[in-house]
């Protein structure tokens, strides 16, 4: 059996770490996308839309990640659409994020006041220029810290995608493991990289935030 | 022809009947003040005229364009009616000469150069040339209502509609943003104004309008009927509000 070194094992970690990140990448871009239409039917204002975007965001919200990834990898498969577990992961990724993300920037476009909107629409802009020109950005100004925060959720979200299979950090730990038997070693590393991951995000957040709120001029 | 007719305008918010029938003509070139106690309905019927407030049944006209809020494009009709609001509701997060640009180049589709022309015009008329690229949160409580001012006549309406431009102000500005108005009423423009500005309804104002309990219960001649109520409403009215 081959002698696994310690510099072995962190290659294998970082290696793996790319599709870590990948992942993360993939989930975030495509769950903002998704949960920006998300967000605006949910504040739109037909009902049936904001109801069934509502339910939408407490289905995925209100079940494990991790039976997401089981429906979209096993669930698909079952009813005859063949899945690799990267479509499945991001997928499944994509919608979990999309529904807390859409709940996050709701909080942030009611947080402006009526008044704006009132505003937007006496002087004859439509619902949509009103939110994108006059609510988006400043929900935006709001929305950074808190997105970026959920940016944390989502790189150790991506942990999960190990269970069907998908080979990133947290799987290529458990295989390292099993070949060189020190626990302790492996996840301690894998525990670092996701650190190291998700720290330099939170330090953004907080500097975002700073930076924002030094550009509201006085 | 009136350049706003309101007709039988009927408005029930739940079981409470805060409209009930209120009918009123405005003329090209009008100062119509309404007066009244709070939840007289006097603003729910400034927010009838340009489509932010529903109603249940009776008709706005402006300019000839019957508004029904379910059917008509507002857009369009939003567009000859101007209003300032009592919190002012300048975009934060543009500057001055960005606010009053905005609309018209989205809604109307001026060029930048077009609409920036407009602006310091606008800007102009209301005494704030030199602001254009400030920020709202930089000017006072005063300027920021001028600036709205300008903001809503850079799309050309036929009418403005002031719900209480003057509550929200300290006692100093309060003169500043009624002199604007006062010039723009010598310009002829038409002005229809939820107001408590009770001197500035009568020198100014070219109609005095009394609502209470959702009704028009006086109308007429600013000092004609501040002078002489007709009704005891009224002449507690302005009792109250000269004590």
């Amino acid at each position: 059996m081959p002698e696994f070194t310690l510099w072995d094992i962190t290659r294998n970690l970082l290696l793996a770490a790319r599709w870590t990140v990948l992942l993360s990448l993939i989930a975030f871009a495509g769950g903002a996308i998704v949960g920006l239409l998300v967000t605006l039917a949910r504040v739109s204002k037909f009902k049936a839309l904001r109801l069934l975007m509502r339910g939408y965001i407490e289905l995925f919200q209100g079940t494990p990640l991790l039976m997401q990834l089981f429906l979209a990898f096993f669930g698909l498969s079952l009813i005859g659409i063949e899945v690799s577990p990267w479509v499945a992961a991001s997928l499944a990724l994509t919608l979990w994020s999309s529904a807390f993300l859409a709940e996050i920037w709701r909080g942030c476009v009611e947080a402006i006041p009526k008044g704006q909107s009132e505003a937007s629409a006496s002087l004859g802009l439509s619902w949509l220029e009103a939110m994108r020109y006059v609510i988006l950005p400043q929900a935006l100004r709001i929305a950074i810290p808190p997105t970026v925060g959920f940016s944390v959720q989502v790189v150790k979200g991506t942990a999960l995608a190990s269970i069907i299979g998908f080979v990133e950090l947290t799987k290529a730990g458990t295989m390292l493991n099993n070949a060189t038997f020190q626990p302790f070693t492996v996840f301690s590393l894998v525990a670092l990289m996701y650190f190291a991951l998700c720290y330099p995000l939170s330090l953004y957040a907080h500097s975002l935030e700073a930076k924002l709120h030094a550009a509201r001029r006085t | 022809m009136p350049l706003v007719e309101l007709e039988h305008i009927e408005k029930w918010y739940g079981q409470n009947h805060v409209l009930k029938g209120v009918t009123l003509g405005v003329e090209r070139g009008a100062v119509v003040s309404l007066i009244g106690r709070s939840g007289s309905g006097k603003s729910t019927l400034l927010r009838c005229i340009n489509g932010l407030e529903t109603f249940d049944s009776g008709r706005v006209v402006v300019d000839g364009e019957a508004l029904d809020p379910q059917k008509t494009d507002l857009r369009r009709f939003r567009q000859h009616v101007g209003m300032v609001f009592q919190q002012f509701n300048l975009f934060p997060h543009l500057t001055v000469g960005r606010n009053i640009m905005l609309a018209p180049t989205v809604v109307k589709k001026q060029s930048a150069r077009e609409a920036e022309e407009i602006a310091r015009e606008m800007l102009g008329r209301v005494g704030l040339s030199d602001k254009f690229d400030a920020y709202p949160e930089q000017l006072s409580g005063g300027q920021q209502q001028r600036v709205a001012i300008a903001r809503s006549l850079a799309m050309q309406p036929s009418v403005l509609l002031c719900d209480e431009i003057t509550s929200a102000l300290d006692p100093e500005l309060v003169g500043e943003v009624l002199k604007v108005l006062e010039r723009l009423a010598a310009d002829g423009m038409t002005l229809i104004l939820v107001t408590h500005e009770m001197r500035f309804a009568r020198d100014v104002g070219s109609k005095l309008v009394f609502m209470h309990l959702g009704r028009v219960w006086e109308e007429g001649d600013p000092k004609e009927l501040m002078a002489h109520p007709r009704t005891p409403e009224l002449a507690q009215f302005i009792g109250a509000v000269a004590a």
